[in-house]
């Protein structure tokens, strides 16, 4: 019952014209990140951070727009994925395999009211599953000393390649790179500066948020202004809709896929490093051999739509619990939510939800509201979305541009950290050039520091012995599920993988 | 540093220009060499409103936040950029002063600036879990002289940082020979070094006071001495100091102000003055009580004195640790 209290009281914090007119436009900017082809939820939020400071917003307003851009850009990537057969965002893509075949059967308006439907169910249920298992997880957090977080970091690492990663060692690189640039600094356990070069802007080492900008946002323009030249997605193609409300037929006859499928969703998403792309994966291939008895999906089966957007809207939800209760994200998207927090001076972890418990559950109330509004605004005004994907890059992107300038010279005050950006911008078009994936340098970046100290903390308490991070029960238990999770998808995974590319993106999107 | 004849100067041209110096201050200009929401920005925010309050200042005392090494791009800043501007102070604190005397602001020192006043500190605290077998501070000395590798002592800083200096000028005080034997972790925060005491990874704890106050009230930590010249006032009233324990040590984390090297007499004079009157306010008082600050309250040349004595101090322990050679 002191759940419920507290979530009364977040929904006191989150109702409020400031908070809900912030969700309003997080949830329509986040909608449209999400449905333009290349700008993922990591993205979206990436560009919107510096908005959010230059507004100078509270932690709390601040993080209800962000997440619900987090919400909004999971709801839009199925736009494009079924109208244009091209994903709007990497979890989206599962979506491709029987929406676009609808679309092309004249049932695009059914596949895309549907699939908002799934997408609001999945991310309803993981809101629920949130409230529930995130307090849970900050009692037993009491267990996590230095080695249990140590495990626990390299768990993340090691699941992060997972199955929907085209290439294993192209994600350690992409690790090892962003652990290696967190060294940048004053080393914190000895206070020696590391990698700075007497620059004293350095001292304090690379801050994510100007690294996040620059990785998704910045050198997303580079690669639009190198490809696309000043075109947009949908040029020469018909986006007819049709109806916009599915028949309740079909909306029974996906209702246990839903349910299903967002259940599992939600633990996929709960695994930190895992993230909502395998949540929407693993949703349709458990679907697929679950009800799939007449071999109609891939061939625009409603139930085959349903189920990876249950499972990638899930997932988004449920990667904020270790996101929240241990500071730990549990996907790319919620490392880019964590690098904002730790910004606006909010530790999350088990004393977030003792000393700020404002920011934790106006944030979940914020969340069932933002839930409400999306599917509010994904139906009957699916039209409107689509007509997005006709804005030319050669507008959208300057804005882009623009955003990301002004935002982080808004934060700082710094035009050190502008030529940073311009830094990370170039290293992000470069490694997207060898199809290196640019999570695992944001979650290095912002989790090596914190790995590094658990690392020598846990050796240290134990005078030197390196056995002491396999010491305890949990410490085990994490290093298995770390382990298993890092050589499954090499031996199952290339099957998967090679499913995956057949329909895959020559987007070079982001991963999440 | 200057001689006591030109701050017995210093101090009969203060007194002299009071009436005067209320308005020296046309565009006031507060540096907090943090992002907004720490302890810094917090200083500058606060002393602020105020000041304005109080009507020492006629317009709003603008505040900049200029992050970046730890404090050392704003030192750099003024000294390079802003060495004679009069409408500016910065916000300063402990950590200032041992990141000066550790060389870690990159060719700065103390002398470059001149120290304003103090507003207030937070006095160092020493505890255990509440389930503690240990009770006094010499009971937790003793443990650590026996046996070093069987204690580990969780902080906030990094090591070399105030709440390690903290423990070893306790350890040093007691008699341990060889503080490089004291075994100190350093978590990201006092929040989390509490967290860590509290699940049984570390022994004991160092931080200042208003880290540990919550944990106080709720009963899961036992403070074994609060490192203030003597006890404090209100709900910590019986915690022990260390010197009545037989540990002379002080440890404060002092928050306050400096000022640019080239600002003139009566502009320094002037926030000295304004800073004093602050001090003494009611306004400030009920501000220090709300957020755990305790009563430290130095001007001036005193002041300077005082940064002065504390650089050296704790020269002296980081060469003893082999942080600075």
């Amino acid at each position: 019952m002191d759940t419920l209290a507290s979530l009364g009281d977040g929904f006191a914090v989150a109702l409020t014209w400031q908070n809900l007119g912030l969700a309003l436009l997080g949830c329509f900017l986040g909608t449209i990140m999400g449905a333009l082809p290349g700008l993922g939820p990591s993205n979206g939020v990436a560009i919107l951070i510096p908005l959010a400071f230059t507004l100078g917003l509270g932690a709390t307003p601040s993080l209800i727009l962000l997440t619900s851009v987090y919400y909004g850009a999971m709801y839009g990537g199925r736009i494009s994925s079924i109208l244009l057969n091209i994903p709007g965002d990497e979890p989206a893509m599962m979506t491709c395999l029987d929406g676009h075949p609808m679309a092309k059967k004249g049932l695009a308006g059914e596949a895309l009211s549907l699939s908002g439907i799934a997408s609001f169910v999945g991310a309803f249920i993981a809101t629920w599953g949130l409230i529930f298992l995130a307090p849970q997880l900050v009692k037993i957090a009491l267990l996590f000393g230095p080695a249990e977080y140590f495990a626990l970091f390299a768990l993340a690492f090691m699941t992060l390649g997972g199955v929907s990663s085209t290439n294993q060692a192209k994600s350690a690189f992409a690790a090892a790179l962003g652990i290696g640039l967190a060294m940048v600094g004053v080393d914190t356990q000895t206070g020696v500066p590391r990698f700075t070069f007497g620059e004293v802007h350095l001292y304090d080492g690379l801050d994510f948020l100007v690294a996040i900008v620059g990785l998704f946002a910045l050198s997303e323009v580079f690669i639009f202004l190198e490809n696309r030249h000043g075109g947009s997605e949908a040029q020469g193609k018909k986006l007819e809709i049709g109806r916009i409300y599915p028949p309740w037929s079909m909306i029974r006859q996906c209702t246990p896929t839903m349910l299903r499928t967002s259940f599992l969703g939600f633990v996929a998403g709960v695994l930190p490093g895992a993230g909502a792309s395998l949540g929407s994966f693993i949703s349709y291939s458990m679907e697929k051999r679950l009800v799939d008895k007449e071999g109609t999906f891939g061939t625009g089966d409603p139930r085959g739509v349903a189920a990876p957007e249950a499972g990638n809207n899930a997932a988004a939800g449920g990667a904020l619990v270790p996101m929240l209760a241990l500071g730990v994200p549990g996907s790319g998207t919620t490392a880019v939510l964590l690098a904002v927090l730790l910004s606006l001076n909010i530790t999350p972890g088990p004393l977030l939800f003792s000393q700020n418990p404002d920011v934790v559950w106006g944030l979940i109330a914020a969340l069932f509201i933002a839930n409400f509004m999306l599917l509010a605004m994904n139906i009957p005004m699916v039209g409107l979305f689509t007509r997005v994907l006709m804005i030319p890059s050669r507008i959208l992107m300057p804005i882009v541009a623009m955003v990301s300038f002004v935002g982080i010279y808004g934060i700082s005050g710094s035009s050190f950290d502008l030529l940073v950006m311009i830094g990370f911008g170039v290293m992000g078009w470069l490694l997207r050039k060898f199809d290196v994936p640019l999570v695992p340098i944001i979650l290095g970046t912002l989790l090596g520091n914190a790995m590094e100290n658990n690392l020598r903390r846990a050796v240290t308490i134990d005078n030197g012995n390196w056995l002491t991070l396999i010491d305890s029960p949990l410490a085990i238990g994490l290093w298995l599920v770390a382990i298993v999770g890092f050589v499954l998808p090499l031996i199952v995974g290339a099957r998967v993988k090679a499913g995956m590319r057949a329909r895959g993106d020559e987007e070079g999107s982001t991963r999440d | 540093m200057r001689t006591s004849a030109t701050r017995g100067l210093i101090a009969a041209v203060a007194l002299s220009l009071s009436a005067v110096t209320a308005s020296a201050q046309e565009n006031p200009e507060c540096i907090a060499p943090a992002n907004p929401g720490g302890g810094w920005d917090f200083t500058c925010r606060q002393v602020g409103k105020v000041l304005q309050d109080l009507g020492q200042i006629d317009k709003t005392m603008q505040v900049v936040n200029l992050a970046g090494g730890g404090g050392g791009v704003a030192f750099a800043e003024v000294v390079n950029k802003r060495n004679d501007s009069d409408d500016l102070i910065v916000a300063a604190s402990s950590a200032t002063a041992t990141r000066l005397a550790q060389g870690s602001y990159p060719g700065n020192t103390m002398d470059q600036v001149r120290w304003v006043a103090s507003i207030g500190a937070d006095y160092g605290v020493i505890a255990v879990a509440a389930d503690s077998e240990i009770e006094t501070l010499p009971q937790f000395l003793d443990q650590i002289k026996n046996d070093p590798t069987s204690v580990s002592i969780a902080g906030g800083s990094a090591v070399g940082g105030w709440d390690h200096l903290k423990v070893l000028i306790a350890a040093d005080a007691y008699g341990i020979d060889d503080v490089r034997s004291v075994k100190y972790i350093a978590f990201d925060g006092g929040g989390e070094a509490v967290t860590q005491l509290l699940a049984g990874s570390v022994q004991g704890f160092t931080g200042d006071l208003s880290e540990a106050k919550g944990f106080v009230e709720s009963g899961d930590i036992k403070v074994l001495a609060v490192l203030a010249p003597e006890r404090l006032d209100g709900d910590f009233a019986d915690i022990p100091t260390a010197k009545e324990q037989g540990v002379d040590a002080l440890g404060a984390n002092w928050r306050g102000f400096y000022a640019p090297g080239g600002s003139s007499d009566e502009a320094y004079n002037a926030w000295v003055e304004k800073i004093a009157a602050l001090y003494a306010s009611d306004e400030w008082k009920e501000i220090m009580a709300v957020n755990g600050l305790a009563p430290l309250g130095l001007q001036g040349a005193e002041f300077e004195e005082f940064v002065a004595d504390s650089v050296a101090r704790i020269q002296a322990i980081s060469k003893e640790i082999g942080i600075i050679k």
